[in-house]
C-alpha cells in the first residue's frame, strides 16, 4: 500500500531555508518521518527503497510560477503528462500551468479540466487562471470562481494587460481573493511584431526589433497601480536592467510586488540570433549583456524573487520557418536548474532559494513545497548530483517538443531522484512513469 | 595556352631546359606562315584574326602586320577568351584570362584562330564553339607557332611554325622573344607563383 | 576557397566584390552578342525561391541563369501559399531533392538565405544566393551598383580607379528610408570595402534603431550631402511609412528630403544619381532627374543580368579562389 512505501535518501547534503547538513532522510508515505545524520540508521529499515544521495544536495523540490503545459488544445507541443514528467526530471515538484491553452483557462470549467488531467501528473500541476475572459484584455474573468477551486495565480501570460484601467480593477478585486496579478509586460503598441531585442544587433541584422521600453512602461504602470491598489504584483519574465531598477526602488517604498527572471534570460543575450536561429527567438526577447548582467546581479540582493522557466514548448514547423514568422519560446523545466547551477556564481543555497522556497511562497504552496526537510514535512524533494556533467541533447528529453536554446551545451550538475509527494517520481535520471 | 593558365592556378612554376626558337626563329616562322595564309587563301580577302586569350593574341598581331604590310590590306585583328566554353569547368578553376573583342562581323569571313602552342586540342574545340555562337564564318583556320603533340580530340592545324615532339608531362614557353621546352615545378607554398610563368632557362 | 553561397556582400570582401566586377565586364561582353548565351553552366540547374513578389529580379536572375545555359525552375508565391501544413525547411528539402545547383531567395523576413543555406549544408552541394531578405541585404544590387559606378566614372570621365578599391575617395550619400532598406544595409558595406566614404540621409524616423559599427557617418543635411557627393542615391519611400506612423506625410518627406529638380542644381558636374528601382516619380525624386543626363538608373537595371550572371558563374562554375 501507498501509505506504507518507505524511501531512504542515503549519504547526501540536506540543504532547506534553515542550513546545511549532512543528513540521511527517511520518507514513509507521502511524508519525512525522520532526518538524521549519517551513521545513527546505517541499515535502511526493510522494505524500503534506498536511494543513493552520495555528493547530492538533498533538497525541497522546485517550484516552477512559470510553464506553458499546452494542455487543453495544444497537446502537439506538450501535455500535461509529458509536461510534468520533463518537470520532475527538471527536479520540480510543483509547477503553475500558464492559461493561454485553447480554450483559455479563464473559467471553473477549464481549471476543472486542468486539474483532472493533472490528477496522473508526474508533478504538482497548479493551474493558473487568465485575468480577462479569452485573455483578449477587455472583461475581467470570473476570478472568484477559479479561486474557489484553488487558483491563486492570475495572468494573461502572452500578452500583457492591455488597459491601465482593467489592469487597476484586476488588482483591486484579487486583494479579495488572496491572490496574485502576474503580469506579462509588453505594450504591445511599441513590442509591435519585433522577432528579437532592438538594437545594435536587430539594426545590422535587418530585423524588427521589440524595445526594451516596451517592457519597461508597463513594468512602470503596474508597480503604480500595485502601489494605489495595495493588489499583489507578480512580474513575469523581467528582462532589462531599467525594469529591475524600477522593482528596486518599488520594493524599497513597499509597494507589493515579486519578480522572477528565467534562466535563458541570464544565460544568453541577444547575439545568439545573428545566425538567424529560430530556436533563439523567445518573448520576452533575449537582451543586452548590460541586462544580463543586471539581471545576475538581482539575483542575491533580493530584487529578483524567483527564477521561473517560461517552459514553452513548440512542435518543429512552429520553428523550421523564417524567424519573423517562428513561434516564439524555448523549452526549459529539464535544464533550468542545472543552467542556473553552471552559469551562476551563487551558493546553492541562494539557487534554491530562488527556485524553490521563494516562488512557493508567491504561488501560496509553501509550505507543502519549498518547507523545510524535517519530520512531518510533506515529502516534495529532489535530489541534486552537484557535479554531475552531462550534455543537453534535445532527441532525449521527456518534453514532447524539441526547442532548447540549450543544445548541446555542457552543463554541471544534474536531478538524480525526485519525490512527489513521498513517491520516487525519478529514480537514477530515469522517470518511474 | 590553357596549360599555362592551368598551371598558374594552381601557383605551379615553370622551368626551362632548352630554347628550341629564338626571337630570331620565331620571327621568320610568324613571317612563313603570314606568307602561308596569303597563298592558301588567294589573297587577304574576307580574313579576320582571331588571337585565342592569353598567348594567341600577340601571334594574331604580329601575323596581322605581316599580311598587312605584305598585301597592304587592312587586315582586322580580334581577340577570343574560351574560358565560358571550356570542357573543364567544375574539374578545375576556370576564369577569363582576357576580353573577347572582335571588331566585324564574322558571317561570311574567312577565320583564321591564332595560339601559341597546339597541345590537346581542346581550346580549339572551344573556340570553335564560341565562333559559331558568334557568327557564321565561311571557314575556320588554325594557324599554331608550336605543334607539341598528344591529340585527345580530332583537330589539325592548318598553318604551324614548329612541329615539337615533347613528352605530356613537358611543358613549352612561347612568346616573341622565343620558345622554352622546359618542366612544372608544383608549387610548394600555394598561391605564391599564381600568375603569369616567369620562363628560367637553365644554363 | 570559393565560396559556396552569396549570403551577403560582406562574405565576398573587396577582393571578391573585385573579381565579381571583372567577370561582369567579359559577361557584358557576352550580352551584347547576336547569340547572348555561353555554355559554361550547362547541365547545372538553379532554382529561384520567390517568397516575396519581385518579378523584375526574379526575371533578371533567371535570364542570367539561362544565358550561362543553366537550366530554371521557379517557385514564386507569397509565404502563405506553401502552407499545406509543409515547413519552409521541409519545402526547401523537396526541392533540394530534384536535384538543384543553386537556390536564388528572395523572402520578406532577413536571415531566411541563412536558413536555407544551414538547411542545405546537412544534405548535399547547393549554393544559395540572396536574392533580397527582409531588410537585412540585397548583395548582387550592391554589385551591380558598385559595377554602375566604376564603369560609367571611367566611361563618362576616363577616371581610372585602382583595384580592389575601385570607389576610392568617392563620397556617397544614400538618401531616404535607411531604416527598412536592405539595398542601403548591402551598399553600405559594399561601397566601404571598396574605398568610398558613405553618408546615410534620412529623417530620425527612417534611420536603424542603432547604427554604431556601421562603416558611414549619418546626417539630415540633405543640401549639403547632395553638393559633396559623387554618387547621389536615392531609395524609394513606401506607403507604408506613414501609415506606419514613420513620418507625418509624403509631401513633406519630398520637401525635406526628396531630389526635386531644385535640389539637383545642388549636383556636381560629375555625380550621378542612382536608385535602385522601381522609381517613384515625384515622390522621393523628380521626374526630369529621372530623365536627366546625371542618371544611370537605367544602366543600373541593364548591368544587373551580367552582374548576376557574374555570380551565378562564380559560385557554380569558376572553383578559382577568391579572396575575402
Amino acid at each position: 500500500m501507498a501509505r506504507e512505501r518507505q524511501v531512504l535518501l542515503r549519504g547526501g547534503t540536506v540543504v532547506d531555508s534553515t542550513g546545511s547538513r549532512l543528513a540521511d532522510v527517511l520518507v514513509k508515505g507521502e511524508v519525512v518521518v525522520a532526518v538524521e545524520a549519517p551513521g545513527q540508521s546505517s541499515e535502511a529499515p526493510p522494505g524500503a527503497l534506498a536511494l543513493d544521495a552520495e555528493g547530492c544536495a538533498v533538497a525541497p523540490g522546485l517550484v516552477d510560477l512559470h510553464a506553458h503545459l499546452r494542455e487543453p488544445g495544444m497537446e502537439e507541443a506538450e501535455t500535461i503528462e509529458t509536461g510534468s514528467r520533463a518537470a520532475a526530471l527538471g527536479g520540480y515538484t510543483a509547477v503553475v500551468a500558464m492559461p493561454n491553452t485553447q480554450p483559455a483557462a479563464d473559467c471553473a470549467a477549464v481549471i476543472r479540466q486542468v486539474l483532472e488531467l493533472a490528477k496522473s501528473a508526474c508533478c504538482d500541476v497548479r493551474p493558473a487562471g487568465a485575468i480577462t475572459v479569452g485573455r483578449e484584455g477587455k472583461v475581467l474573468a470570473p476570478m472568484a470562481e477559479m479561486a474557489a477551486m484553488g487558483v491563486r495565480v492570475f495572468t494573461d501570460d502572452g500578452t500583457g494587460v492591455q488597459s491601465a484601467a482593467l489592469m487597476r480593477r484586476a488588482l483591486e478585486y484579487a486583494t479579495a481573493l488572496g491572490a496574485v496579478i502576474a503580469d506579462h509586460c509588453e505594450d504591445a503598441s511599441l513590442a509591435g511584431n519585433g522577432c528579437m531585442n532592438e538594437g545594435q544587433v536587430s539594426s545590422l541584422l535587418g530585423l524588427l526589433g521589440r524595445p526594451a521600453v516596451s517592457e519597461e512602461v508597463m513594468v512602470l504602470r503596474d508597480i503604480a497601480l500595485a502601489r494605489l491598489t495595495g493588489g499583489r504584483l507578480h512580474l513575469l519574465h523581467v528582462t532589462t536592467a531599467d525594469a529591475l531598477q524600477a522593482v528596486r526602488l518599488a520594493k524599497a517604498a513597499g509597494v507589493p510586488v515579486t519578480a522572477e527572471v528565467t534562466p535563458h534570460h541570464l544565460a544568453l543575450t541577444e547575439e545568439a540570433l545573428r545566425g538567424y536561429e529560430t530556436v533563439y527567438k523567445v518573448n520576452p526577447p533575449l537582451r543586452t549583456l548590460r541586462d544580463v548582467v543586471a539581471l545576475r546581479g538581482a539575483l542575491s540582493e533580493g530584487t529578483v524573487d524567483a527564477i521561473a522557466t517560461d517552459h514553452a514548448p513548440h512542435p518543429p514547423e512552429a520553428k523550421d520557418t523564417s524567424i519573423c514568422d517562428a513561434a516564439p519560446g524555448v523549452v526549459g523545466l529539464e535544464t533550468a536548474l542545472s543552467v542556473c547551477l553552471t552559469e551562476l556564481q551563487l551558493p546553492l543555497g541562494t539557487v534554491l532559494a530562488l527556485m524553490s522556497w521563494s516562488p512557493a511562497k508567491i504561488a501560496g504552496l509553501h509550505p507543502a513545497h519549498g518547507g523545510p526537510i524535517v519530520a512531518g514535512a510533506p515529502a516534495n524533494l529532489c535530489v541534486v548530483d552537484l557535479a554531475k556533467e552531462w550534455v543537453v541533447r534535445p532527441e532525449q528529453m521527456a518534453s514532447r517538443s524539441r526547442n532548447t536554446p540549450f543544445a548541446g551545451r555542457r552543463l554541471k550538475g544534474k536531478v538524480r531522484h525526485t519525490l512527489l509527494a513521498g513517491e520516487p517520481v525519478v529514480v537514477n535520471e530515469e522517470p518511474q512513469r | 595556352m590553357a596549360e599555362r593558365e592551368r598551371h598558374a592556378n594552381s601557383g605551379a612554376a615553370f622551368r626551362g631546359r632548352a630554347v628550341v626558337m629564338d626571337a630570331g626563329d620565331v620571327q621568320r616562322a610568324t613571317w612563313r606562315i603570314a606568307h602561308e595564309v596569303i597563298e592558301h587563301n588567294r589573297g587577304a580577302e574576307h580574313l579576320v584574326l582571331v588571337g585565342l586569350q592569353g598567348g594567341g593574341v600577340w601571334f594574331a598581331s604580329a601575323l596581322a602586320s605581316v599580311i598587312s604590310s605584305v598585301t597592304q590590306a587592312q587586315v582586322p585583328v580580334g581577340t577570343l577568351d574560351i574560358a565560358y566554353y571550356r570542357d573543364d569547368i567544375g574539374m578545375r578553376p576556370v576564369l577569363p584570362v582576357g576580353a573577347t573583342e572582335i571588331p566585324v562581323a564574322l558571317d561570311g569571313a574567312i577565320v583564321v584562330l591564332c595560339d601559341d602552342v597546339l597541345f590537346t586540342g581542346r581550346s580549339v574545340r572551344a573556340a570553335l564553339n564560341a565562333l559559331s555562337d558568334l557568327g557564321r564564318p565561311a571557314a575556320v583556320q588554325l594557324a599554331v607557332m608550336v605543334d607539341r603533340g598528344h591529340r585527345e580530340l580530332p583537330v589539325r592545324p592548318d598553318f604551324v611554325g614548329k612541329n615539337l615532339p615533347t613528352r605530356r608531362s613537358e611543358m613549352v614557353d612561347v612568346s616573341p622573344q622565343g620558345v622554352v621546352l622546359g618542366d612544372v615545378i608544383a608549387a610548394v607554398e600555394p598561391g605564391t607563383s599564381g600568375g603569369a610563368l616567369r620562363p628560367e632557362v637553365a644554363k | 576557397m570559393t565560396p559556396r553561397h552569396l549570403l551577403s556582400v560582406a562574405d565576398l570582401g573587396a577582393l571578391g566584390i573585385d573579381e565579381v566586377l571583372r567577370l561582369t565586364d567579359s559577361f557584358v561582353e557576352v550580352g551584347a552578342r547576336p547569340i547572348p548565351k555561353v555554355p559554361a553552366l550547362r547541365g547545372k540547374t538553379v532554382v529561384s525561391l520567390f517568397f516575396e513578389d519581385s518579378t523584375r529580379t526574379r526575371l533578371s536572375f533567371e535570364a542570367a541563369a539561362r544565358r550561362l545555359s543553366a537550366d530554371v525552375m521557379t517557385f514564386a508565391g507569397s509565404s502563405s501559399s506553401l502552407n499545406k501544413g509543409e515547413s519552409l525547411r521541409d519545402t526547401v528539402l523537396t526541392i533540394e531533392a530534384m536535384g538543384v545547383d543553386a537556390f536564388v531567395v528572395r523572402h520578406s523576413c532577413g536571415g531566411v538565405p541563412a536558413q536555407v543555406a544551414g538547411w542545405l549544408g546537412a544534405v548535399g552541394d547547393a549554393s544559395v544566393v540572396n536574392a533580397g531578405d527582409g531588410a537585412h541585404e540585397h548583395p548582387t544590387q550592391a554589385l551591380l551598383d558598385c559595377y554602375t559606378i566604376s564603369r560609367e566614372r571611367e566611361r563618362r570621365f576616363g577616371a581610372k580607379a585602382g583595384r580592389p578599391q575601385v570607389l576610392s575617395g568617392l563620397q556617397v550619400a544614400i538618401i531616404g528610408d535607411i531604416r527598412h532598406s536592405r539595398v542601403a544595409r548591402s551598399n553600405v558595406i559594399a561601397f566601404a570595402a571598396l574605398g568610398a566614404s558613405v553618408t546615410l540621409v534620412a529623417p530620425p524616423t527612417l534611420l536603424p534603431p542603432s547604427v554604431q559599427g556601421w562603416p558611414a557617418e549619418v546626417s539630415h543635411d540633405v543640401d549639403g550631402a547632395l553638393a559633396k557627393c559623387d554618387v547621389a542615391y536615392l531609395l524609394r519611400l513606401q506607403n507604408e511609412r506613414m501609415t506606419e506612423q514613420f513620418l507625418p506625410s509624403v509631401r513633406e518627406y519630398t520637401a525635406l528630403y526628396g531630389l526635386t529638380a531644385e535640389r539637383a542644381r545642388l549636383l556636381g558636374p560629375s555625380t550621378l544619381v542612382m536608385h535602385p528601382g522601381p522609381v517613384r516619380r515625384g515622390i522621393e525624386i523628380a521626374a526630369e532627374v529621372v530623365d536627366s543626363p546625371s542618371s544611370v538608373i537605367t544602366t543600373q537595371v541593364a548591368n544587373g543580368v551580367a552582374v548576376r550572371m557574374a555570380v551565378l558563374y562564380l559560385l557554380l562554375g569558376s572553383g578559382a579562389p577568391v579572396g575575402a
